[in-house]
């Protein structure tokens, strides 16, 4: 940090946005009421798959207040929903794209496509005019394992995509890998699933469309994390329509961890429907919606190999991974399992060699997408797995073949497209293994074995790359949109300030932390300030919250813009005080001759851009709001060690984590209070995959099996044990702030550490294989097998 | 939800005439119904809500008896030091059923008439052996619960009170399902003032039923060790997302030793 | 077609021509425009919609307004009414007890019904007795040091 920045950097101030919500005056999308609004309801395939033979609405559309009825057949001119990341398949032919409809036309391919759209007076009406829709179907086979799905004589889910391959992608010299698997001491192989999810945000996603004949004019309220990006994708690619006359608006959102990056087909409909019954169309979904329809994560199938040399250092890595896409590409879905995976698979290690390859899948499920962690999750569960793996047969400790394989000199090029910038392994391994009390571990486990229980202790050293992304080389790996970020710091003649950024947020505090970073930076109170987000209409661009990238890029791209401001205050400071601009120093909220006591407030100069009767007219335009654009040169690199001690019930399979530590480098740290409430929370979902939670289809007729919260275990506050957690700083070196992103970690370490602390205290029974979530019944089952085999 | 009508009963006979009349549901806490009923699972023309009925509300002793009104909520049995003199082991079970809000709703009545496979309180009352009284009669545990949401209730039959005659010793111990924290298995164990040992599993199976190799095995020698030992069948046991019957089975002996342990 | 209930809501009397149907969330969210109680799920579990009749906490979209016919209802709302946040509200500021705030509500009209049944609690049973209400966002450890300042600084 600058010397001339106020001490309210690093500091855990209390969170500005906290007073509405506790209260309950935060206003969330279904707080919204329109005048003369009606309500939609979505008519659902209940099949997985299913030719659909006709529709017949007519019982519905005079049912009592029933406003509209739509189906596929009526967007006429309507283009599917797109997918914002090209991915060429290695034998350089594109990924397929089937179209994504926004009602179904001719087939359903999910429990849960949309198939029509109906528009009442009330919610009732509008579901209950829903159930007079007679769908005539073909019910057809359905597959919705990937893995199945890619099988000789599979169902066929879209005519463009033969043997319901979306791409094959890959990553690595797999001739070099090749050699390094030759000459290898040891090889390790491991067979991993990584479990679907349901990112369960609290708030269920909403909408409110309306439009105004008054200016041609439509306004969406919608449950998003990048309203920018929702706003160009439906204009642009879906619905053709200019995209200054769309304002989209993301009020306060319940929770997002992905799920609410995404265009979706409701509130495309919406848009498209407030025009046509010309009146505001308001939907929020039911859970059981949710469940069936926002986009879930992971669902990967694995195959992995790591060679090694006789001190158990890692010579290369070879990784097959099978992922679903479910039925539809949803707007991310093509590089989560590539670029967001493929590339973070060395992770803290040196292995010289990696070779991945990816084979992604259509399935009769719902679409996949990126969900807390988005690909790293998958490729950290990976690697930590598999080292374990080979430290615990090659009877290497499970620190020490981390350590041994260390990447301890930076700038360092990966051999899978990364170069981290800076890091320190070695420290947040070291303060892992302190707040574990690793030493003390052999005790514990003694005195468990007295009880009758089983502890394990369990590592993950994981790594991210966040704050995406620099445009230019996700251009060149696919992407169809930009990745920089928006600011804009408007400075009121009073001296207050307004500013506007296009990062989201829903939960992450952006309202004071990014107010601590203006208040330190222009030394006014933080009272001072206030945030805006998530509004089109009032936020110049943006392309929002996700991959952890609101500090290190939204972020970034305040703090130039609050330079941009500096230097204009310090031209108008020149020009007050008679002194050469470049003697003008500002510092604590002051503007100040070099080595005077002559000086003029931040307050002196803003009245005075916007009173300029003195003022240098003929060289500096008045006011003083400016706008700054921040592409990053780079990823960041948050990496640590989690480590996790569970104690096992053999009588029931129980497990319990005993203690859960995290030891994470952010480089630095804005406000510690909400980056400790970001570890806790991405803990607890990382912990909720590996221990509690799994999206179950069944595999014949393709129904959702966990499809509310009677049968998908979502995390409990006596589900989790209390966290300890502490930080290391290495600063990110390529931006102003040193910050690399908090949002993800916790995801992204724990289910390795969680996963290997339970194979850790099953080993003893010869248990050798578990995969997530380790459920009491998995795991009495993994225990009866062992028994029986041994 | 479709649509309902809705009628307050003041008093039993009151409830029983309106539901003859409109073939509609009692509705007590509601916990389980309009939770039905806004999943479009349950669709009664009308609701005769039994909370105005005096008489059912209450906890009260009968010479050796405890009888709890069938009005009663889950929240007010945890509470109740009444109940936790004369049988602490239904106290524990009302505190461990969903959760507080769901508690301070949700009636004795209400659970029994409703007989979900998975809930707590058909374990206590076939356990214990308790007497279901009606509007119309008194059904012994063993008559009244007759297979997977069935009961021997009549469609305008209202359970007016729950009779628990005090047991020895008993206790009851659950094992959760992860998601929905109802029972994957629940075992309540009783020792009755005869001397008799009565088992009752919920979760286990279609509906609650009496693990009689338990009570063989308990009635020889009241141990942890003499439940543990006893494999329970696994045919007829459900097996689902969250359990297979053989894990099911297991569990069974296992929470049936552990309820003779917390019976002290 | 409607039923005629009356009930106090945050000590206010209100009264209203109800569709038997309306859940008593929706009665507060949509006929009061009381819209801090939120709805998160369709099956009774995450205790968004927690509020209190006649002093004890219920899941606002498992009761019918009907049910309510007489109660004293009181909501998030209904808590700071001079604008000064309750201690209860207050711990959570100050622990960080919550993020996006969709589960805040609920969790605190649920922390004052745990704390008057179960006074002194410990971390253990705070953690059990948040059994009905789910949050996403913060894995609760902050919410359990909330529940704990706010059961102090009411017991002051
Ligand atoms: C989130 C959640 C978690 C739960 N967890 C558990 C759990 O762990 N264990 C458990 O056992 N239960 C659990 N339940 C169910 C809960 O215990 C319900 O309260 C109970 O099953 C029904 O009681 P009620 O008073 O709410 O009845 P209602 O829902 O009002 O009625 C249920 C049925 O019984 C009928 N009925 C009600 N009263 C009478 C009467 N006096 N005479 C005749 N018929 C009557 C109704 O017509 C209806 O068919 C849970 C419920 C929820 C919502
Ligand atoms: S909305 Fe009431 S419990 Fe979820
Ligand atoms: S704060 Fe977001 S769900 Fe609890």
């Amino acid at each position: 940090m600058g010397a001339n920045e106020t001490g309210i950097i690093g500091q855990s101030v209390r969170r500005k946005e906290d007073a509405r919500f506790l209260t309950g005056a935060g206003q969330y999308t279904d707080d919204v009421t329109l005048p003369n609004q009606t309500h939609a309801y979505f008519l659902r395939s209940p099949h997985a798959h299913a030719k659909i033979r006709s529709i017949d609405t007519s019982k519905a559309r005079t049912a009592p207040g029933v406003v509209a009825v739509y189906t596929g057949a009526d967007l006429e001119g309507v283009n599917g929903l797109p997918c914002g990341w090209l991915i060429t398949s290695v034998d350089g032919t594109a990924m397929k794209e089937p179209p994504h409809p926004v009602l179904a036309k001719g087939k359903v391919r999910y429990v849960g496509d949309h198939v029509a759209l109906v528009v009442a007076e009330t919610r009732s009406q509008a579901k209950d005019a829903a159930e007079l829709i007679d769908v005539d179907y073909d019910v057809l086979p359905a597959v919705v394992n990937p893995v199945d799905a890619l099988k000789p004589g599979a169902p066929q889910i879209h005519d463009e995509a033969p043997g319901n391959k979306c791409y094959t992608w890959s990553l690595g010299d797999k001739a070099a890998v090749d050699a390094a698997f030759a000459k290898a001491a040891h090889v390790t192989k491991l067979d991993l699933v990584n479990n679907r999810l349901i990112p369960n945000a609290i708030e269920p996603r909403a909408a409110v469309a309306s439009y105004s004949r008054a200016d041609e004019a439509y306004t969406l309220y919608v449950t998003s994390q990048n309203p920018h990006v929702e706003r160009l994708l439906m204009t642009a690619f879906v619905l053709g329509l200019p995209e200054h006359k769309v304002r989209v608006i993301a009020p306060d959102v319940g929770g997002g961890f992905g799920s609410k990056i995404y265009l979706y087909a409701e509130e495309t409909a919406m848009v498209w429907a407030s025009k046509r019954v010309n009146r505001p169309i308001k939907w929020a979904a039911e859970r059981s919606e949710s469940f069936v329809s926002d986009a879930h994560g992971r669902d990967h199938v694995t195959h992995a190999e790591l060679a090694l040399d006789t001190d158990g250092k890692f010579l290369a890595m070879r990784v097959r991974t099978t992922a679903a896409m479910g039925a539809y590409l949803s707007t991310f879905a093509s590089c989560i399992p590539t670029i967001l995976y493929g590339t973070l698979l060395a992770g803290q290690y040196t292995t010289p060699a990696i070779h991945c390859e990816v084979t992604a899948v259509f399935t009769n499920t719902a679409p996949v997408d990126a969900y807390r962690g988005a690909g790293r999750p998958e490729a950290t569960y990976v690697v930590e797995r598999i080292v374990r793996e080979a430290g615990v047969e090659m009877g290497i400790a499970q620190d020490e073949i981390r350590r041994r394989n260390f990447i301890r000199s930076f700038p360092y090029q990966t051999p899978v497209a990364l170069s981290y910038d800076i890091g320190d392994y070695d420290q947040t391994l070291a303060g892992a293994n302190e707040l574990a009390d690793v030493k003390g571990f052999p005790a514990r486990k003694a005195e468990a074995a007295k009880r009758g229980k089983l502890r394990g202790l369990g590592y993950a050293s994981y790594i991210e790359a966040c704050g995406l992304a620099p445009s230019n080389v996700a251009g060149a790996l696919g992407a169809r949109a930009g990745l920089f970020e928006a600011g804009q710091v408007r400075v009121h003649p009073t001296g207050s300030v307004t500013v506007f950024t296009g990062s989201h947020s829903h939960g992450q505090g952006h309202e004071t932390t990014f107010a601590q970073i203006v208040a330190s930076k222009l030394g006014i109170p933080i009272d001072n300030v206030d945030i805006v987000h998530g509004d089109t209409g009032r936020v110049l661009f943006g392309m929002g919250t996700y991959g952890s990238r609101s500090l290190a890029v939204g972020g970034t791209a305040i703090v130039k813009a609050l330079g941009k401001v500096v230097a204009k205050g310090k031209k108008i400071a020149a020009h007050l005080l008679e002194a050469a601009e470049t003697d003008i120093e500002f510092e604590d909220g002051k503007f100040t001759v070099a080595g005077t006591d002559r000086s003029k407030t931040f307050g002196e100069i803003a009245l005075t851009a916007y009173v300029p009767h003195n003022y240098p007219l003929d060289k500096l335009e008045p006011g003083l709001d400016e706008t700054a654009f921040y592409d990053p040169t780079n990823f960041t690199y948050p990496a640590g060690t989690h480590i996790c001690e569970v104690e096992i019930d053999p009588d029931t399979g129980v497990v319990r984590i005993a203690s859960f530590s995290a030891c994470d480098d952010f480089g630095n740290i804005i406000n510690p209070m909400i980056v400790e409430g970001q570890v806790h929370g991405g803990l607890a979902q990382g912990i909720g995959q590996a221990l509690l939670e799994s999206c179950v289809y069944d595999a014949d007729s393709g129904q959702l099996l966990t499809g509310s919260y009677m049968d998908y275990a979502m995390p409990r506050a006596d589900d989790m044990p209390s966290f300890k957690v502490s930080t290391r700083v290495t600063p990110c070196t390529h931006n102003p702030l040193g910050a690399k992103g908090c949002g993800e970690a916790g995801a992204i370490g724990s289910p390795a550490a969680l996963m290997n602390a339970v194979l850790d205290a099953l080993a003893p029974l010869g248990v050798k294989h578990l995969d997530m979530p380790a459920s009491p019944q998995r795991v009495w089952h993994a225990i009866q097998s062992a028994k029986a085999g041994a | 939800m479709y649509e309902v009508e809705y009628k307050q009963a003041k008093t039993v006979a009151d409830a029983a005439a309106l539901l003859a009349k409109t073939g509609g549901k009692p509705l007590a806490g509601g916990q389980s119904l309009i939770a039905a009923m806004k999943l479009r699972l349950a669709q009664p023309g009308t609701l005769v809500d039994l909370s105005g009925i005096a008489d059912l509300h209450g906890i009260r002793r009968e010479g050796d008896a405890l009888v709890i009104g069938a009005m009663t909520r889950h929240a007010g049995i945890a509470s109740s030091t009444e109940v936790k003199r004369a049988i602490p082991a239904l106290a524990a079970l009302a505190e461990g059923i969903g959760d507080r809000q769901v508690r301070n709703m949700g009636t004795i009545g209400g659970a029994l008439a409703n007989n979900d496979p998975a809930a707590d309180w058909p374990a206590a009352v076939l356990a214990l052996n308790a007497t279901v009284v009606t509007g119309k009669r008194r059904l012994a545990a063993g008559d009244f619960f007759k297979g997977m949401y069935e009961t021997a209730l009549a469609a305008d039959e209202i359970i007016t009170a729950v009779s628990f005659p005090s047991p020895k010793k008993a206790a009851y111990v659950k094992f959760p399902n992860p998601a929905s924290r109802f029972a994957l298995v629940g075992v309540f164990v009783a020792q009755l003032a005869d001397g008799s040992v009565r088992v009752a599993v919920t979760g286990a199976a279609p509906a609650v039923f009496r693990a009689t190799g338990i009570e063989a095995a308990l009635a020889k020698s009241f141990t942890a060790d003499a439940a543990k030992a006893v494999k329970v069948d696994a045919s007829g046991l459900n097996t689902d997302l969250h359990a297979t019957a053989a894990y099911r089975a297991h569990l069974v002996s296992v929470m049936a030793s552990r309820a003779v342990a917390a019976c002290g | 077609m409607g039923i005629q209930i009356a009930m106090t809501v945050n000590g206010k009397a209100v009264d209203a021509d109800v569709d038997p149907r309306t859940l008593l969330v929706d009665f507060l969210r949509i006929n009061l425009g009381l819209t801090g109680t939120h709805v998160g799920c369709d099956t009774a579990q995450c205790g968004a919609c927690t509020v209190h009749l006649n002093g004890r906490a219920i899941k606002a979209c498992n009761v019918l307004a009907v049910q309510a016919q007489g109660a004293a209802i009181v909501t998030i709302e209904g808590l700071s009414p001079d604008g000064v946040l309750h201690p209860m509200q207050a711990a959570f500021k100050d622990c960080h007890g919550l993020q996006c705030g969709f589960c805040t509500p609920g969790m605190v009209m649920s922390a004052l019904d745990l704390v008057e049944r179960h006074p002194g609690a410990d971390e253990a049973t705070i953690r059990e007795q948040l059994e009905g209400n789910l949050c996403r966002c913060t894995g609760y450890q902050n919410i359990v040091r909330a529940v704990q300042q706010g059961a102090a600084a009411m017991a002051k």
